[in-house]
């Protein structure tokens, strides 16, 4: 069972706050580029390269400006991202149990669509590409431009929530008719 | 120090995630059908209460101003945030919730996080497009100037300070979410739950 929001609300707004209070606002999809950029140089190194002055650049734009975190990855960003996870499987281990059937497909998508796990699969799987292209047009995600960024009154955070929004309302009324 | 402060930090942020519901797709989908607003009751709640803190806690002295980052505003942000809101729909997850729901052991999550890896990688690819068509330019406002901070005023000219607007929004934020009704869309008991609500 969930937090009721009257509870889970405020606790989630304290460690948004003691983020900026202590370090910067949290984000999360710039790490989705710096792992790319790391893999990438794992299979077919040349992604990245060293300057003369000991920087790092490389020949893809957008790569160069992560380039230095690609270079060495253990950053406070990605540091953090790694313990969200340790903290959500944490929280599901000591609170909440998911039904195996659950683990494969959430039960509001087997109530719509009759695709099985694999169709929930590929359907999370497009849905990954494109949350991801869009969060990194954007400049960020859920947690960086709507949570972080609304909280900064950042006009940004609020032309992305109106976006987001815009179009994930009308989306869901159409693919997630049926309540599960 | 700050490798601590991430491990920290992170874990919270991924706990609460979790115990609010926002690395369950099913939680996701109902808000987004409008069938089920608690998640997005949490949501404006979290949102306010932060705003509330770290604009009272500058406005005392006791938070950095230097510590905010404001994100520039420019056609990529709509256009971008329409994107995501279409993949937040089909998946139930954005990015942050997908890594932790991968790591409560949701197995589409996983498949989530390779989608994407593939769409970041997609984007990077093609930054160069979007910079040149003029879709990433824009300025790092925020709504009202901001005392210490060098953020340009999207209204610059308001009798009060960027900072009490931020405390304003904030308690607006919380009264949307009391006032906001768990069911926008049909008839019945807010879909997903025996009970009327989570238990308190």
């Amino acid at each position: 069972m969930v937090l009721n929001w009257k509870i889970g609300g405020p606790l989630l707004g304290v460690v948004f706050f003691l983020a900026v209070l202590l370090v910067q606002p949290i984000g999360v999809s710039t790490q989705f580029v710096v792992a790319d950029g790391v893999l990438w140089e794992q299979y077919a190194p040349g992604v990245i390269s060293q300057t003369a002055d000991g920087g790092w650049t490389s020949p893809y734009p957008y790569f160069a400006k992560y380039a230095a975190d690609i270079a060495n990855p253990l950053t406070y960003s990605m540091i953090f991202v790694a313990a969200m996870m340790g903290g959500a499987f944490l929280s599901s281990v000591a609170f909440g149990r998911i039904p195996l059937r659950e683990r494969f497909s959430p039960a509001l998508w087997s109530a719509n669509f009759r695709i099985g796990w694999v169709g929930r699969w590929v359907l999370a799987f497009l849905g990954g590409v494109i949350v991801l292209f869009g969060a990194r047009l954007a400049g960020g995600c859920t947690s960086g431009h709507m949570m972080s960024g609304m909280m900064q009154t950042a006009v940004s955070g609020y032309v992305f929530a109106f976006g987001a929004f815009l179009t994930a309302f009308p989306t869901a009324r159409i693919l997630l008719k049926k309540e599960a | 120090m700050e490798i601590a402060l991430a491990i920290g930090l992170g874990a919270l942020f991924g706990l609460m995630l979790e115990r609010i519901g926002a690395t369950d797709p099913n939680w996701v989908g109902r808000m987004l059908s409008l069938v089920n607003m608690h998640l997005m009751k949490t949501i404006l709640v979290a949102i306010g209460t932060a705003s509330i803190l770290m604009f009272g806690g500058q406005m005392l002295g006791l938070v950095e101003v230097g510590h905010m980052s404001v994100k520039e505003v420019h056609v990529g942000v709509l256009l971008g945030g329409a994107i995501l809101g279409i993949g937040w729909a089909m998946s139930g997850y954005c990015p942050g919730t997908g890594v932790c729901a991968a790591a409560t052991g949701r197995f589409d999550a996983l498949f989530f996080i390779v989608g994407g890896l593939v769409g970041a990688g997609a984007y990077a690819l093609s930054h160069p497009f979007w910079e040149n068509i003029g879709f990433l330019n824009g300025e790092k406002w925020t709504i009202g100037a901001i005392p210490g901070s060098n953020y340009p005023a999207a209204l610059p000219d308001l009798p009060i300070t960027g900072d009490v607007i931020g405390i304003g929004i904030g308690v607006v934020l919380i009264l949307v979410a009391i006032l906001l009704p768990r069911r926008l869309s049909g008839k019945g008991a807010p879909a997903g739950e025996a009970q009327p609500e989570p238990a308190e």
